[in-house]
């Protein structure tokens, strides 16, 4: 290979990292845009320390759990290459990964993939959960959880080989299954091991209205994951191969904006209103939705995952709080449906479309989705025993910012309400 | 003296202020208040609808002179109303004493 292109590989790699990177900005927005301003420094403190403290995970151990180097066929489970990075002797040459990136590069863009999963759980438990008990979890999730499943796929393990029929393997380009689904479960068995915010059910269990503080905030978190996930899905190819990388940009754009309009015109059905947040939730699911088979799908294929993502994420958002789970940002709904509705799209439409590709999808959410709830549930579980999970009442009441941080979001900010 | 308390429609109060400035009533406080009433506004926030009774009104203390008294409140009655339910309230109330902090004038002209 000729050293510009493997320059030029490269740098493509190194512009997607940093769009991951930016994406946490993404989420922060969207988390403190559907929460109450009394809980905002919290969120911040939250996301700022997932980032950090995912990045040094994948340091210590989780990028060599993720990628432990199984050997062809053994269909590994788990393996574990060692603490500490250090790049490999051909980790700076076209040899290295055909030439799409250097080590370095692998290393980081993986990294910033990492911290993703507990942000998701983040935005769930929101407004309730203690901050040590977060951070806890997010510490266990983040450095074993999520590089083990990660390590099935990505990294060469069992699913990657699972061939049934037509199927040569599972599929999941860019993680609606590892990434989303993944920190998806996160959320669900947090929320159910938590309880809802007080408020959030009346005495009658008729759920109600507990209105976010900040909606352009929201919106502004929504437009950065989608310029986010120009690299989440553009950074999956690889490489900088021309085809595949402007492909997946505009299956992955086709699907946000079919995402979008399917959920507010589902919603505008559904409830005769126009609402911002579901038209925003609704770009989020057809993301999500088209991560596992960006590469795959004709831009056709593309607008019909997006438009039944966005259907997805109304009766989603409303099937949690029938279920009288308490979602704040609707994560459950994006990043777990969706998730899974992505995964096993691969089999439905596509290049590798087949009934035996969607049976190993299906085996594949089915893998995420016992060893998550299983390993989430005993993590949360244990905390709650130990520690606690959730704040006092009147923490809960006057809000985490002052008594978790005795900071205030906007000390001396004032609304001037219409 | 007296104290004129008026509680008023937000979008009114430009038009208030100004009719207010016309008769010389150049002085007065005023914040912003949330206050519960018969008028109920609709909304739907993420496909639950709900209903909230509150209700934002701004609120402004006038202190003024007796012969003053007549006119503040013609001209509030005309300038804040829209004839429709929720327009507002006005209070009347007896003051002692005002003084200018500046100067220690009292009475009338403390306060014009």
């Amino acid at each position: 290979m000729e050293a510009g292109l493997f320059t030029a590989n490269n740098v493509w790699m190194m512009v997607c990292t940093g769009l991951v990177f930016f994406m946490h900005l993404g989420f922060s927005f969207l988390e403190i845009g559907l929460t109450r301003q009394k809980n905002t420094v919290n969120i911040l403190f939250k996301n700022v320390f997932i980032i950090c403290v995912g990045l040094l995970l994948y340091y210590v151990g989780g990028f060599n759990l993720m990628y432990p180097g199984f050997e062809d066929g053994d269909a590994g489970f788990l393996k574990f290459a060692g603490f500490g990075i250090a790049a490999p002797e051909n980790g700076m040459t076209p040899d290295y990964a055909d030439g799409g990136y250097t080590w370095w590069t692998d290393f980081l863009f993986q990294g910033m993939f990492a911290a993703t999963a507990a942000t998701i759980v983040s935005g769930a438990v929101a407004e309730r959960i203690k901050l040590g008990s977060f951070m806890l979890f997010t510490i266990v999730y983040v450095g074993l959880v999520y590089p083990i499943v990660g390590s099935w796929q990505w990294g060469g393990g069992f699913l990657s080989s699972l061939a049934y029929g037509k199927a040569e393997g599972f599929y999941d380009f860019a993680g609606s299954t590892l990434v989303h689904s993944v920190g998806g479960w996160g959320a669900l068995i947090a929320i159910y091991l938590l309880g809802a915010r007080i408020g959030k059910f009346g005495e009658d269990g008729k759920p109600k209205a507990i209105p976010g503080h900040n909606l352009p905030l929201t919106a502004a978190g929504v437009l950065i994951l989608w310029l986010g996930w120009f690299g989440f899905n553009g950074g999956s190819v690889l490489s900088a191969d021309p085809e595949l990388t402007s492909l997946v940009l505009v299956t992955t754009s086709l699907a946000a904006a079919a995402g979008g309009v399917s959920a507010f015109l589902t919603s505008l059905i559904a409830y005769k209103n126009y609402d911002l947040t579901m038209f925003l939730n609704g770009i989020l699911g057809g993301l999500v939705g088209i991560t596992a088979g960006a590469d795959q799908m004709s831009p056709n294929e593309a607008v019909i995952i997006g438009v039944l993502a966005g259907i997805i994420i109304v009766l989603g958002v409303a099937l949690i709080d029938k279920l009288k789970l308490d979602d704040p940002v609707g994560a459950v709904a994006v990043h777990l449906i969706c998730g899974i509705w992505g995964t096993l799209a691969v089999g439905i439409f596509g290049q590798l479309a087949s009934f035996d590709q969607f049976l190993v999808q299906l085996a594949g959410v089915g893998a995420a989705a016992t060893f998550c709830s299983v390993t989430g549930f005993i993590i949360l579980f244990t905390i709650k025993k130990v520690a606690g999970l959730r704040v006092s009442e009147q923490e809960e009441m006057e809000g985490l910012d002052i008594h978790e941080h005795g900071m205030d979001a906007y000390a001396d900010f004032r609304m001037n309400q219409h | 003296m007296k104290k004129v308390e008026a509680i008023i429609r937000k979008s009114k109060f430009d038009e208030v202020k100004k009719a207010l400035h016309e008769i010389e009533v150049n002085f007065f406080s005023y914040w912003d208040v949330t206050g519960v009433g018969n008028e109920k506004q609709g909304h739907v926030y993420r496909g639950i609808s709900y209903s909230t009774t509150d209700i934002q009104r701004r609120y402004l203390v006038i202190v003024v002179s007796d012969d003053f008294l007549d006119r503040t409140i013609k001209t509030l009655l005309e300038s804040a109303a829209t004839g429709n339910v929720g327009d507002g309230k006005i209070f009347v109330s007896d003051v002692i004493e005002a003084y200018r902090i500046r100067t220690g004038e009292s009475g009338s002209a403390g306060i014009n």
